[in-house]
């Protein structure tokens, strides 16, 4: 009988802080059973720069630059299931809390005239992403197909999840793994 | 005479004249998701949460006095569904982030959604722009939190006797303003001792300086779900209010 086809894996970070990447490696030793049934594709853990056709694609962070919109649609273009996974992906998360100040404004602030500051300059090397006015969530920019919410989610919700959906349930999180903070 | 029963979900539901469906139920121990309604204040019924099917319509059980022999529907899918709508437009007219909130853990719309199982907010987020007001010495106003719930304003009205808050404008454009010239919060005669001051279902209304005294993760609905406690929401008094 022919092996199970593995399952093809691939993890990025945008506008976050890599806490639920971090909390994904909280599934501890569950780690060697993940990998005996997924392969990884791009991910941090791999470094593979670019994501090819895959089953599921775990997105943490919003969308806060050119980049992070680029990134995201290459996940959507390759990925047969996209899921949010933490509270930036879900509905922007703290990065979005700069969205009720203005864009021009903060990078005047920080780079000109902050306090200390002298012949202070707005970074403009054209390999740095453009900053986006506001920051999303990544379902306004593309569609989602499973949201895992929490600052970060825990271990056991991420395991919890991943194997619901591996196993071919319907993925659920109730009490107490279902968290926003 | 034998006491008028109403049906909850199938589950006999004793009343007393005169009670609605949300003071029955409550009574009974039988839980129906509610964020505006308080055991202490006059039902008004606009969060529209607790909406129930008495009889095949929709009403507000918090307003809708029960009858005999009523047939109510409230643990359904599509209330359920219904709900989780309502609570997915509150979570994105406002900027609720859980992470660095204060009252997460307490906060009744965030144990609701755990509750009704949100996972997403699924609208776009409007992000408004909404400004703290931190003048008083004692409490911190957070308004982007706010869900219109009116209970600091029944209770300063009601119980304080003070009208310190109040909704202003119309539609999207409502929001609580506080009953000052000045619209500061330090330039009325609020109290930290006043009901008001501890009726907030949400993070709007905060006292300084007391900021998690118990770590999240340990925190009211942490402990247990909110479809649970429904004996502790009956039981909300000015004593008890978390």
């Amino acid at each position: 009988m022919l092996d199970k086809r593995k399952i093809r894996l691939a993890t990025t970070s945008l506008a976050g802080c890599f806490g639920c990447h971090m909390s994904f490696l909280d599934i501890d030793e569950r780690l060697l059973e993940l990998i005996e049934r997924v392969d990884f594709d791009r991910s941090p853990l791999t470094d593979i720069k670019h994501c090819g056709p895959c089953d599921i694609g775990l997105i943490e962070g919003g969308v806060c630059n050119a980049e992070n919109v680029h990134v995201l649609r290459e996940f959507r273009r390759n990925c047969k299931v996209l899921i949010a996974l933490g509270a930036c992906a879900v509905n922007g998360g703290l990065p979005a809390q700069r969205n009720h100040l203005d864009l021009g404004q903060c990078l005047q602030e920080v780079y000109l005239t902050g306090e200390g500051l002298v012949n202070g300059q707005i970074p403009n090397d054209p390999e740095l992403p453009l900053p986006l006015d506001k920051v999303h969530p990544i379902d306004e920019i593309v569609r989602i197909d499973y949201f895992i919410p929490g600052c970060p989610p825990s271990g056991d919700a991420i395991w919890k999840f991943l194997t619901d959906l591996l196993d071919g349930r319907t993925p659920r999180l109730g009490h107490p793994l279902l968290r926003f903070d | 005479m034998k006491q008028p029963t109403f049906l909850l979900d199938g589950m006999p539901v004793p009343f007393e004249e005169g009670q609605t469906i949300m003071d029955a139920a409550m009574a009974a121990d039988a839980f129906i998701p509610h964020l505006c309604h308080h055991p202490e204040f006059k039902p008004q019924g606009s969060c529209k949460l607790c909406t129930v099917k008495a009889n095949g319509r929709h009403v507000s059980s918090c307003t809708m006095q029960a009858r005999d022999g009523m047939e109510v529907e409230n643990n359904t899918p599509d209330l359920n569904d219904k709900r989780r709508t309502l609570l997915q437009m509150l979570f994105v007219e406002g900027n609720h982030f859980c992470p660095s909130c204060e009252k997460s853990g307490n906060c009744m719309l965030q144990a609701l959604a755990y509750e009704l199982e949100m996972l997403s907010p699924h609208f776009d987020q409007f992000y408004p722009d909404r400004p703290v007001d931190a003048s008083h010495p004692d409490v911190l106003l957070d308004f982007n939190r706010c869900i219109l719930c009116e209970l600091c304003v029944r209770a300063s009205r009601d119980v304080d006797g003070k009208s310190v808050f109040a909704l202003s404008g119309r539609g999207i454009g409502k929001h609580l303003i506080v009953n000052a010239e000045s619209g500061r919060l330090a330039d009325t005669d609020f109290s930290l001792l006043d009901r008001a001051a501890h009726v907030c279902p949400v993070g709007v209304i905060l006292e300084k300086r007391k900021g998690f005294a118990v770590p999240i993760g340990q925190r009211l609905y942490d402990e247990k779900p909110i479809g649970q406690q429904m004996e502790r929401l009956a039981a909300r008094t000015a004593k008890v209010e978390v």
